[in-house]
């Protein structure tokens, strides 16, 4: 199966990464080779099995809802590239 | 009484040392010195740290030697100096994931398996080296350098946490913790010569590791010999309130597990597993262990794991599709690398077409495409039923009475640095004995046979879930004695490696 140039770009876009033409040639290739391998395995009947989302034989875990601090500002954002005012502050979005 | 020499305290295992510091022939001011002494002197070649936290080693040690001074050890780990994969969030210290977008990262927290240990008294030495985001299996795609395998320094000493493996093989700490989502404690482990667990999904809390694939990732624990790995396992196992995930379970000593017997075991031998592209000299290791513990008075059982073969294409795509959500959150915005453009939507593409590296993003596109509209059910949901079956089988085997099995830890021994890199499906293959027990949440030791040439070679031990203490039994019967790496320098020096 193999993955075209503007499927790359497809996906490329909504993985928010911005790829030169030497990577998109590059990933095309070792994507079909991958998804290829990976062809066997429609070959398993898996109508009527279950998913499994996750291992353990847990759900809902509770817990007491109790009051505890959370991160002061000044640590929660002692890692931003750019803050004003106690906020995380980025370029324009529209 | 005189001081051991700097090579003797840094060729200790933790129990030898934790006995050396209660007799006060050594302090832990004095066992930091010098594997600090021994990381100056060949690191350099082996790469097998990012960071190296001298400072805050030394006072720890010394704080360590106050307590003992004032008759208040935390245990048996207290004052034994050790090292963790970058990937574990280091309150105040640098925390890279080996990527250039976390290059600066200073995390506000600990990671809860690391607090346990720093409350039980360890010293950190630093942060080791690994594949970038844990993607890879020879840790050749770390962002800053390659470990090199301390066996022979030509060769990769696995991934991803290859730079906690070649620091344990080396001596370079006591022992260490990496993560384990396909392999990526027990294939370096076995390539490097040391013990490495992956224990089962919940026993470990998984809190403030940097996430690759939540369903999958595991904290694993590299260790000289297996009785220190128990010793380590009981010390950061249990529930933590901070992960969901982590099982409301008892924690017992591990190291009792060491001391049993493994007359009347039942062995499982999964014919699946010794297949084609499995090295006959593993084949062969793997024949004479089962031999062995057949003298010792197990039952050995050939069994069968019907779908072990479809085990490694569901797992790269459940693992890229969980990570190339989990990555969605380096965005330049609340910490890690930000190329600023014109606007937010630009900011972020380019941000993370400069921070990720070449594996990362070929893995993010990977789970974006099986997960995108169209290719959703194909991929995505086909693998997590192809997991419902993997995990059937290894319920139905050790509901059928077998205690444990027995398996090559990788299809060879270390390959040589630069072999597989232009090749990603041939590097993903070198975890097609490791990534089935991840699908299916099992524990999994490795530890080393012997040595194959100058490489050591490991085999893997899979047991149900919370059945470590059986891998421990069996393990503890059929490791090697330590195997050690010949001199790094003289290596250096007759390859040509320049520190």
């Amino acid at each position: 199966m193999a993955i075209s140039i503007s499927q790359v770009e497809y996906v490329a876009k909504l993985a928010k990464l911005k790829l030169t033409e030497e990577e998109k040639i590059d990933y095309a290739k070792n994507l079909s080779a991958v998804l290829d391998y990976m062809e066997h395995l429609k070959e398993i009947d898996t109508r009527n099995v279950v998913a499994t989302t996750h291992v353990l034989p847990l759900q809902n875990v509770f817990r007491e809802d109790v009051v505890k601090p959370g991160l002061p500002i000044k640590e929660a954002l002692a890692n931003a590239p750019d803050q004003q005012d106690g906020y995380f502050k980025v370029p324009r979005i529209l | 009484m005189s001081s051991p020499e700097t090579t003797t305290i840094t060729s200790w295992n933790i129990r030898q040392l934790a006995q050396a510091l209660q007799d006060q022939t050594v302090t832990s001011v004095q066992a930091t010195e010098a594997y600090l002494g021994r990381i100056n002197q060949i690191d350099s070649i082996l790469h097998a740290y990012i960071t190296v936290t001298q400072e805050k080693a030394l006072a720890d040690a010394q704080a360590s030697d106050n307590r003992r001074a004032a008759g208040k050890i935390l245990g048996p780990l207290d004052g034994v100096p050790m090292a963790l994969k970058d990937i574990f969030c280091t309150k105040g210290i640098l925390t890279t994931c080996a990527s250039k977008i976390l290059a600066n990262f200073v995390p506000p927290y600990d990671a809860t398996s690391w607090q346990m240990l720093e409350r039980k008294g360890a010293v950190l030495l630093g942060k080791c080296n690994m594949d970038e985001f844990a993607m890879g299996s020879s840790n050749e795609n770390s962002a800053f350098f390659a470990a090199r395998n301390p066996f022979d320094i030509e060769r990769v000493p696995g991934g991803s946490s290859g730079g906690s493996a070649a620091a344990c093989a080396a001596d370079l700490a006591v022992y260490t913790l990496g993560t384990d989502t396909g392999g990526s404690v027990r294939q370096p482990a076995a390539y490097c010569g040391v013990v490495g667990l992956k224990p089962t999904y919940g026993r470990i809390s998984r809190f403030g590791i940097v996430p690759y694939a939540s369903s999958l990732d595991q904290v694993g624990i590299f260790a000289k010999d297996t009785e220190d790995c128990a010793l380590v396992l009981s010390a950061v196992a249990g529930k933590d309130e901070y992960d969901s995930t982590s099982m409301p379970l008892d924690v017992p000593d591990y190291t009792k597990a060491c001391q049993k017997d493994v007359r009347g075991m039942t062995i499982g031998i999964p014919k699946e597993f010794l297949g084609q592209g499995i090295d006959r000299e593993i084949i062969a290791a793997l024949e004479d262990g089962a031999a062995k513990l057949e003298q010792l008075g197990a039952v050995i059982k050939e069994v069968s794991l019907p779908h072990t073969p479809y085990a490694l294409s569901a797992y790269y795509i459940l693992a890229t599709a969980e990570a190339s959500a989990n990555l969605a959150r380096y965005d330049g915005v609340r910490y890690g690398l930000r190329i600023e453009k014109d606007n937010v939507s630009d900011t972020m593409e380019a941000t993370r077409s400069a921070g990720f590296g070449d594996e990362v993003k070929r893995r993010i596109m990977l789970g974006t495409y099986a997960l995108s509209s169209g290719y959703y059910d194909a991929y995505y949901n086909k693998t997590l039923q192809v997991r419902t079956l993997i995990k059937d089988d290894y319920d139905q085997v050790f509901a059928g009475g077998i205690d444990c099995l027995l398996t090559p830890a990788a299809p060879t021994t270390a390959f040589k640095i630069g072999e597989k890199t232009g090749d990603p499906l041939a590097m993903y293959m070198s975890d097609v004995c490791t990534v089935p027990i991840n699908m299916a949440g099992l524990p999994g030791l490795v530890f080393p046979y012997r040595l194959s040439g100058d490489l050591p070679l490991g085999l893997q031990l899979i047991g149900a879930p919370f059945g470590e203490e059986k891998l421990f039994t069996v393990g503890h019967a059929l490791e090697c004695p330590r195997l050690l790496p010949r001199d790094i320098i003289t290596q250096a020096k007759k390859k040509g490696v320049v520190a």
